[in-house]
Parts: structure tokens; C-alpha cells; sequence
């Protein structure tokens, strides 16, 4: 009988590496809290650098999963027992699944804005996270504010939840750069009226074609990036957002009102990552991710024989990590369930 | 002798052959958090000194940092220690702890 692996989390590195090793001949099964696979995928509508769809890339991720894969939603595990090499999963339902590897895909939840008090999410109707932006441009809807106004001009704030000890993360989300960029140029081109300014520390424009969205935001979109971290936002009379930042490459105090304050919210290690690394012992970095056995070549292996992972679990990355990251945790499964000797290399 | 308005332009570059660091080596022992400062400017633009004066306190450790001390002295009298640089800096840097022994150190080489 073939070996049978179980997969904890539906998103894309979840429906990658399922496909893979279904592929390769394994038995699958996929575990998914939710009543949809596609994880976050399901809530962007354009992805960077090249402003695709969303949906195509979920549809292809869709396309790999053959009917082999034994897929349950709504599903959350609740415990994992291991005996003789074997994996022992239950899940809500008190159901128990046996299994010879397990691959943990459970991803990153996004950084909850209103921890980050001095810029007024959840208080200030017009204060917005990115994900709801693009909720908006999911919608079709026509974009404007909470009193119904098409804005005018809206800021983008970088970072928020990411690289900044009070909130204690301290590293980089890795997309929201990109993100912004990407955003700020939809506006433009929903609202060609609408003025885009982003709030950054560093620009971060390191994947392939980044540099270049960046450099049509500047000249085809207009958008204008000022280099200084808002130190907080208040809302004025008319609902619109007054802004403090310094301008530091001008060395000069700032202030602009935006009719939409939108906030780059970054990714911290979600619910089901903690819940797994606690029911299995797994450990985790100092950053709450899953800690992996080397950061250069065991980047699927974590300190548990058996136990894989892939994708945001370890930290934050792009869709296109992602997909990699779980192709690369399949043919490190299968060279484990396999004993192919390059496994030797690992011990 | 006819003035041509034209006068002898002092250098504008930092030196980094001849500056005095000594004061960012004191305030990197006794306050080792000033490494980290990636001059973000957001302790500028929360300081109430800073709205009204030209006093810029991300500038400033810069100017420190590289060893220009020239006006350092008269530009940190404007600090009022009132430390909401502290509280909002997200490299959780003690600016005000820097400020307040940058004055120790400029008070004890005088
Ligand atoms: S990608 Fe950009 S916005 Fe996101 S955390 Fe990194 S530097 Fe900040
Ligand atoms: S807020 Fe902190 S990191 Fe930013 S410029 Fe000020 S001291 Fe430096
Ligand atoms: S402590 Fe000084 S530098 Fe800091 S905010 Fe207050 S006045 Fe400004």
C-alpha cells in the first residue's frame, strides 16, 4: 500500500504540495478550517508585480488537486498522537486519520491594525486595512469612503505590524511594499482624480519585477512616495484624516489630510500555526513562526521526524515562494517516505 | 579692494577622516539602543519642539552619528525631555535617555 501523507491547511502552499504528492502517488488527505480552499488567495483580487487575477492562480492551484486528494473542509484538528513512526490526527469531528508524514501549511493571519492604536483603526470610519481595499476592488463597487465620498486623496501607510518592536515583530512582512505600490496604481487608475501617497521607511522592491511597478508608479501613475513613518492620524471634522509625518529626506515635519488612511498590515504566524505548533511541540522562532532545522537547505524539516512544513508557516513570502516552498516540501516528503539515501543528508 | 560677491565657500562635505565621533561611541555605551535608529523620523514627527523650532531629533543622531557636532549643543536645549519620542519609536530606542546623557556629555566637556 502506498504511504499516506496528511496535509493541515488549505491555502496555497496547502493545495501545492497536495497536488505534488498526490502526483507523485501518495495518499493525500487535506485538512481545511474553512468552507473554501484558496486560504487569503480567495481575498485578493490582483496580485503583484503584474496586476493578474487572483482567481487564475487559484484556479490553477485548483486544477492540480486530482480526486484522489481526500479534502476536508470545516475542519480543525484537535489532536495528533504518534506511535511507531505513524501519525495519529483528530480532528473536530472526532474523527482519527492515520498517516506516515504530516505536512503543516496552516500560514499567517494578518496583523490586527487596532493594536496599533495611534493611527485609529476601529475608531476613524475612514481608516482602512489593505485587505479591505482590496475587498473593495473584489467587489466591483465604486471606491469611496465611509460617508460615500469619492476620495480625493488617499495615504498608504507601510509597515504597520511589521519591523517595529512595540508591536513585538520585529521583521518584515516582505509583500506590503509591493503591495502598496501595486494598490496605490489601481487607484489611479480606478480614480484618475484621486492624488496616492505612500508613507515608507524602506522600500523593499527585491522580486522579480517589482523594481520595475515601482517605477510606473512613479512616471505612468503619478503616485508620490515620501519617506518618513506617520507617527499618528486623527480625524477631522469632515471624517478625512489629518496625518503627521516627518519628511525625512527633506528633514521637515509633514502634515496632509487623507480622505483614506490605508493601513499595509503585515503577517504574524496565524491561530491554526500556534494551535499545531502547540498540540504538536513544534518549535517555534523568535519571531512565533515555525522554527525550521536549517535556514539555508532543511527549510521543510522541522525538529519532528515526520513533520513538514511549507509556506507562510515558516515566515512571510510571496505567492510565488509560496508555490515553490511547497513543490520543495513534496520532493523532501517523498525522498523521507521513499528513504531515498539523499535523505541521509539531513541527519 | 572691489567686492566681486564672491567669498571663500567652506567645505561642505562630512569628513569622515577628521570628525569627532567620540560622542556617539559615549552614547552607544551608556545607551546602546542608538545603533538602531534607521532614521525613520517618526520621534520627529510626534515632538512638539520640533512643529515650531527647527529642532529635529532623527536629524540630530544623525549628526551625531557622523561626528558633525557642530551646532549639537544649542539644538538639544530645545528638547523638553518629555520623552513621546520614546513612546512612539519602533525600534524602541531610549531618545530620550540619549538627549538627556548627550547633555550630560556636552555639559562635562565644556
Ligand atoms: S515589505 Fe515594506 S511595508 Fe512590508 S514590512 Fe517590509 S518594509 Fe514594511
Ligand atoms: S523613531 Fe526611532 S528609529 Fe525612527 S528616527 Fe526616531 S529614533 Fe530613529
Ligand atoms: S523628549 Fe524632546 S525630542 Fe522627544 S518628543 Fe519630547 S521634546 Fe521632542
Amino acid at each position: 500500500m502506498s504511504k499516506s501523507v496528511i496535509v493541515i491547511g488549505g491555502g496555497i502552499a496547502g493545495m501545492e504540495a497536495s497536488a505534488y504528492l498526490s502526483a507523485m502517488g501518495f495518499n493525500v488527505t487535506l485538512f481545511e478550517k474553512d468552507e473554501k480552499l484558496g486560504g487569503h488567495l480567495l481575498n485578493w483580487e490582483r496580485l503583484f508585480p503584474t496586476k493578474r487575477l487572483g482567481s487564475e492562480v487559484l484556479t490553477f492551484l485548483k486544477k492540480g488537486m486530482d480526486d484522489k486528494i481526500k479534502v476536508h473542509t470545516n475542519s480543525n484538528i484537535t489532536k495528533i498522537n504518534s506511535e511507531n513512526g505513524k501519525y495519529f490526527v483528530t480532528n473536530d469531528n472526532n474523527e482519527i486519520f492515520e498517516a506516515d508524514a504530516l505536512l503543516i501549511t496552516t500560514g499567517y493571519d494578518l496583523f490586527d491594525a487596532r493594536r496599533k492604536e495611534e493611527y485609529g483603526y476601529g475608531i476613524y470610519d475612514n481608516v482602512i486595512t489593505s485587505a479591505e481595499l482590496e475587498t473593495m476592488f473584489l467587489s466591483g463597487k465604486p471606491i469611496v469612503n465611509k460617508q460615500g465620498k469619492v476620495p480625493k486623496r488617499i495615504g498608504f501607510v507601510h509597515c504597520v505590524g511589521s519591523r517595529d518592536r512595540k508591536v513585538g515583530n520585529v521583521y518584515c512582512s516582505k509583500v506590503c511594499c509591493v503591495t502598496a505600490v501595486k494598490q496605490a496604481t489601481e487607484i489611479r487608475e480606478h480614480l484618475p482624480e484621486c492624488e496616492t501617497y505612500c508613507f515608507y521607511m524602506d522600500l523593499r522592491m527585491y522580486g522579480a519585477k517589482f523594481e520595475e511597478l515601482y517605477n510606473e508608479a512613479q512616471e505612468k501613475y503619478g503616485v508620490t512616495f515620501i519617506r518618513g513613518r506617520l507617527s499618528e492620524a486623527n480625524e477631522t471634522i469632515d471624517g478625512s484624516l489629518l496625518v503627521k509625518v516627518e519628511d525625512t529626506l527633506v528633514g521637515r515635519p509633514l502634515k496632509m489630510t487623507v480622505d483614506l488612511l490605508v493601513l499595509m498590515v503585515g503577517f504574524e504566524p496565524s491561530k491554526g500555526t500556534k494551535d499545531i505548533a502547540k498540540i504538536l511541540n513544534l518549535s517555534t522562532n523568535s519571531n512565533g513562526f515555525i522554527e525550521v532545522a536549517d535556514e539555508h537547505t532543511l527549510t521543510n524539516v522541522t525538529n519532528l521526524k515526520g513533520v513538514f512544513v511549507a509556506g507562510t508557516t515558516t515566515s512571510p513570502r510571496t505567492i510565488t515562494n509560496t508555490i515553490n516552498d511547497a513543490r520543495a516540501a513534496a520532493a523532501e516528503i517523498a525522498c523521507y517516505l521513499n528513504l531515498y539515501t539523499i535523505q541521509s543528508r539531513n541527519n | 579692494m572691489a567686492d566681486f560677491g564672491y567669498k571663500i565657500q567652506e567645505d561642505r562635505q562630512i569628513n569622515y577622516d577628521s570628525n569627532d565621533r567620540t560622542l556617539f561611541y559615549f552614547l552607544k555605551r551608556v545607551e546602546p539602543s542608538i545603533s538602531l535608529c534607521i532614521g525613520c523620523g517618526t520621534c520627529s514627527a510626534t515632538c512638539t519642539a520640533g512643529q515650531f523650532t527647527q529642532f529635529d531629533l532623527h536629524k540630530i543622531m544623525l549628526y551625531v552619528r557622523r561626528g558633525e557636532k557642530v551646532h549639537i549643543a544649542n539644538e538639544i536645549k530645545k528638547c523638553m525631555l518629555c520623552g513621546k519620542c520614546s513612546l512612539v519609536c519602533p525600534k524602541g530606542i531610549n531618545t530620550r535617555n540619549i538627549i538627556f546623557q548627550t547633555r550630560k556629555f556636552i555639559h562635562s566637556n565644556k
